[in-house]
């Protein structure tokens, strides 16, 4: 656990956080939830007639559900077998309160879908920069400098920030080994600062 | 010379004359070491900047080139210049006005560039909207998967499993499909075994819930933790947290707030969803030149996007176009408020499509009753605004002690355990009383819920006599047992939750505020209208009630009263006063109701406000030290500038740039030894004569690329401010010159200025930086945080809490 709070260079398995790529991804998030809603899926199982109707006289209290259209919603369609003879049917309907109700079986089963799948994605990442990283990264040990504290944060937040080897990265392999090293970073100096310093968020 | 003159109100300082006396002393002196040489153009080593223009073109020629990147952006953790922003942002549109006359597609460019703000609102609503919606479902699944699960698709809470079944009308709950853990595990669900079975898995799950938020909160963005709306309010008022409104806080902040909702634990959501929306504005910004650039007009999008995330979380466009307005922002120009209710709306309405809540409402505790209510109920009202503020009092001052000790002890040190021993507590206080294990959430429903004949609950178990109903409207009854059961567990719920969100909020996952204080308020005025409607039931002969609320009439509603009491909590602790009243009403949907809000609202902002000055928000900015110019508050003492600018007495003079007599290497080195953000510039040592500002961000950037890209550029070569270059001997190396980075208009106030001028002028043109100058001469720098320290110190708090920039 150590290890994971002090993450040294990162491997191919990075996410991708580039700024067109995580748009792209968001963009796809919204089409995936607003499509299903505005098709408005009308499945028989997504709609239904709900009327409620208390006590009566001698009659307990009950609750029909129907699958029809919101035109047919009201307790003379719904309310079946009537419980009271004919001539007391307006009375009893009176006292009950039908409403059309509709949901999106599909939306629901997406966005679960989608929550768990985000949730089990970091989990993976996170055993995998706690678990598998270190052991790659054993023998490239240490190719950062250590910690030089606000003296010279100035230089080196300003300067762009060097590959550690001093070579350019080219292929898209070393760049987005690069931009995961700068989140990495990134993510370290948050946690000094809400952690550790405490300068924010307490 | 002139000293009487600049003399301004009081005499009180006329002892540090003497040292002022040193510098009107100095010659005063108009020779040519001054603003603008006679043309030289031998010096030519920069042709490419004045190349061809002496007479006016200079300074097109100067504004059209292209900054350094990285000149004109700010680091972390430092103020924002306002008026270089905003006069940026002028120059960009002059520029493409003019622009636009030259071709079709600078036409376009200049449409496009009008429209970008409203497609950018529309952006921004939608991902809100849709983040809300996303959060809204997960939530309502996870917090049911603690108690069981549906054996109809797992992906189902409750109330859609049992949606196409019969349910009963007593046992509304129980449907075949949906099965609680001890059912499943053992396969029945009575009896004291299967009771420990669910109280056991109800611990396990909150557990795994809550470790699961504050392990993804600490691994992957630190910064999503806690409600967010205090470090918004710093950024909106001109401070920079980088990665705080990031593409990963914004992942972060959206899943662990389902976790952490759903573990149980006393927070609510509304808080961080303006978090998740500022970041939703703050990302989408990044698509539109206009915004990505300008920190200023970015922060007016920030504005819109915080009214967008409170509209989605009640369900009350208007509400959070106030909310942003009110609490949130700190300059609010009157052309974003339309910009931010059209992204309200759009976010409303885009959760609306998604319908959360099967029923197209926005929110879960929307009221639809419209009882009429009594001009001498407006009693009990006052009473709950008075519970509310003492309450909202109570609880900023014991949570403020907490969060400090959290800071400075070694309680800080154990986040992760904290977090799981606070969740442990919580679910084992809450499941054994029903109206603590079931979501707060659901608790407000049914507390703002007028009992009818429909209602089943145990809360609505009154004695009814059948004989006399007429329709539904139900008079005033004698309260059954099953009400007297829930008031006392009502009661106990009251307190628990009164203490166990102390400890909650500001913990590290996501937490909001606005959730737990309704309910605080909601059971709280339940209780008492409940009492106030068996009083009337049994006592209906008193004078007071004889009036208006004879036997068989229905006069009190209790759920009236519950959310009168919510709206009085909220507001002590918030001291919202406009936004919430609107807020209310539009979840009641009439205008019914605003007397009694009102009444409330006021009374409890004035019983809090009588306690302790700050609400919950300003509290925490106070205690991390943001540097936060507070807008509301007057500034009353009688100092002047020279008491608060430096140099102070004793202290080494002001560092200073000159115009053009210093080297590369000189400037290098004043940067390294000392850590100021910025430097004045002056005609000569001598002379003190101000030239104009140039930031500490920018020289290094400049001299560094000077270094690299321009040849000739060597230690000793000079520096130069000027418009053209001084004259210096041919064999001397080529000069740098940095007119592009210097300000030349920085804001100055003489040492005679009264502070409440000077705290004036940095709260309304969100300055960072004020030169001071004694007859015409630089004599000391007032910042931000100069002005901050003496505020607090004024109002004999610690100066040095003051941290940041």
């Amino acid at each position: 656990f150590c290890e994971f709070l002090f993450p040294q260079v990162s491997t191919m398995f990075a996410q991708c956080t580039q700024k067109g790529a995580s748009l792209v991804l968001l963009m796809v998030l919204l089409c995936c939830i607003l499509p299903p809603p505005a098709q408005a899926s009308k499945s028989s199982e997504d709609i239904r007639c709900k009327c409620i109707c208390p006590p009566y006289r001698n009659i307990s209290g009950h609750i029909y559900n129907k699958n029809v259209s919101q035109k047919d919603c009201n307790c003379l369609h719904v309310v079946e077998p009537m419980p009271v003879p004919g001539n007391d049917v307006e009375a009893y309907c009176l006292l009950c309160e039908c409403k059309y109700e509709e949901r999106s079986t599909t939306t629901i089963k997406v966005i679960i879908i989608i929550y768990l799948s985000v949730v089990g994605a970091l989990l993976l990442y996170m055993a995998f920069l706690v678990l598998v990283d270190p052991l790659i990264r054993k023998p490239d040990a240490y190719t950062q400098p250590l910690h030089n504290e606000e003296e010279n944060e100035d230089a080196r937040s300003l300067a762009a920030v060097p590959t550690p080897s001093g070579a350019r990265a080219n292929t898209v392999l070393e760049r987005v080994e690069g931009a995961q090293q700068r989140w990495k970073r990134q993510v370290q100096e948050q946690r000094k600062t809400v952690f550790d310093r405490h300068k924010m968020l307490s | 010379m002139d000293q009487k003159g600049y003399r301004r109100g009081s005499f009180q300082s006329s002892t540090s004359d003497e040292d002022m006396l040193e510098i009107a002393g100095a010659s005063l002196d108009f020779s040519m070491a001054d603003d603008d040489p006679p043309l030289d153009r031998e010096m030519g080593g920069f042709s490419s900047y004045n190349g061809g223009g002496m007479n006016g073109t200079s300074t097109m020629m100067d504004f059209l080139e292209e900054p350094l990147p990285g000149v004109g952006t700010y680091e972390d953790f430092n103020t924002i210049d306002w008026v270089r922003e905003k006069s940026r942002d002028r120059d960009r549109h002059r520029e493409i006005t003019s622009r636009s006359k030259e071709s079709t597609w600078a036409l376009i460019h200049s449409v496009s560039d009008a429209f970008s703000g409203w497609l950018l609102m529309l952006l921004i609503g939608l991902l809100a909207g849709s983040l809300a919606g996303l959060i809204d479902i997960s939530a309502h699944w996870m917090t049911d998967l603690k108690e069981g699960v549906c054996l109809a698709g797992f992906w189902f809470n409750h109330e859609h499993c049992c949606w196409k079944s019969n349910t009963t009308f007593t046992d509304r709950d129980k449907c075949p499909e949906w099965k609680s853990w001890s059912q499943l595990i053992l396969g029945h669900g009575e009896g004291a075994f299967a009771y420990i079975l669910n109280y056991f898995m109800y611990v396990l799950w909150a557990l795994l819930f809550s470790l699961l938020a504050v392990l993804l909160v600490k691994g992957f963005a630190p910064y999503a933790c806690g409600s967010g709306i205090p470090e918004i309010k710093t950024i909106l008022s001109g401070f920079i947290i980088r990665g705080y409104l990031g593409k990963w806080t914004l992942v972060i902040k959206t899943i662990t707030l389902v976790l952490a909702v759903s573990s149980g634990l006393s927070l609510g959501k509304e808080g961080p969803l303006v978090h998740v929306a500022c970041c939703c504005g703050n990302i989408l910004c990044h698509l539109f030149t206009k915004y990505r650039k300008n920190e200023a007009k970015r922060r007016e999008v920030l504005s819109a996007a915080a009214a967008a995330g409170v509209s989605v979380a009640f369900g009350a466009p208007i509400g959070g176009v106030l909310f942003s307005l009110e609490e949130v922002s700190y300059y609010f120009p009157l052309k974003t408020l339309w910009r931010s209710f059209f992204a309200a709306l759009v976010a409303a309405f885009t959760l609306r499509s998604i319908n959360p809540f099967g029923n197209s409402r926005l929110v879960l505790f929307y009221v639809e009753f419209h009882m009429p209510w009594h001009l001498l109920e407006l009693v009990p009202f006052i009473l709950l605004g008075i519970f509310g503020g003492l309450w909202g009092a109570f609880f900023i001052r014991s949570n403020i002690a907490w969060c400090r000790r959290r800071k400075t002890t070694r309680l800080g040190k154990y986040p992760v355990l904290e977090v799981l021993v606070v969740t442990a507590i919580t679910a084992l206080l809450a499941f054994p009383n029903e109206y603590t294990r079931m979501s707060t959430s659901e608790l407000i429903s049914e507390l703002f819920n007028d009992c009818g004949i429909l209602d089943s609950s145990k809360l609505c178990e009154y004695v009814n006599d059948f004989n006399s109903t007429k329709g539904d409207d139900l008079p005033d009854r004698a309260a059954g047992p099953g009400v007297y059961t829930a008031m006392w567990q009502l009661a106990l719920a009251l307190i628990m939750k009164v203490f166990i969100t102390i400890f909650t909020f500001g913990m590290k996952v996501p937490s909001g505020l606005f959730i737990p204080s309704m309910a605080v308020g909601a059971i709280a005025g339940r209780l008492l209208g409940v009492a106030v409607e068996q009083l009337a039931f049994y006592h209906h002969d008193w004078a007071i009630f004889s009036g208006w609320c004879s036997p068989g009439a229905d006069c009190i509603t209790p759920g009236l009263y519950a959310m009168v009491g919510a709206a009085a909590c909220l507001g002590g602790v918030t001291r919202m006063t406009v936004s919430l009243v609107v807020i209310m009403f539009e979840l009641t949907g009439g205008l019914e109701y605003i007397v009694p809000l009102m009444a409330a609202a006021m009374t409890s902002k004035w019983v809090a406000d009588a306690i302790g000055r700050e609400g919950i928000y300003d509290a925490h900015i106070r205690l991390n030290g943001y540097p936060f110019l507070e807008a509301k508050e007057e500034f009353s003492h009688k100092t002047l500038a020279m008491d608060v600018m430096r140099p102070r007495r004793n202290d080494p003079p002001l560092t200073v740039i000159t115009q053009d007599s210093m080297t590369v290497e000189d400037v290098e080195t004043i940067i390294n030894d000392t850590t100021y953000s910025g430097y004045p510039v002056v005609v000569s040592r001598e002379s003190q004569r101000l030239v104009g500002f140039v930031l500490r961000r920018d020289l290094i950037i400049s001299i560094e690329n000077a270094r690299k890209k321009q040849d000739g550029i060597v230690s000793t070569s000079i520096i130069y401010f000027t418009e053209h270059s001084p004259p210096l001997p041919p064999s001397s190396p080529s000069m740098l010159k940095l007119r592009s980075i210097l300000d030349l208009s920085p804001f100055t106030v003489t040492d005679q200025t009264p502070m409440e001028i000077v705290v004036d002028i940095f709260r309304k043109l969100g300055l960072r930086q004020c030169l001071v100058t004694h007859n015409g001469k630089l004599l000391g720098i007032i910042t931000k945080k100069d002005v901050l320290k003496h505020i607090a110190q004024l109002a004999n708090q610690d100066p040095d809490s003051i941290l940041f920039n």
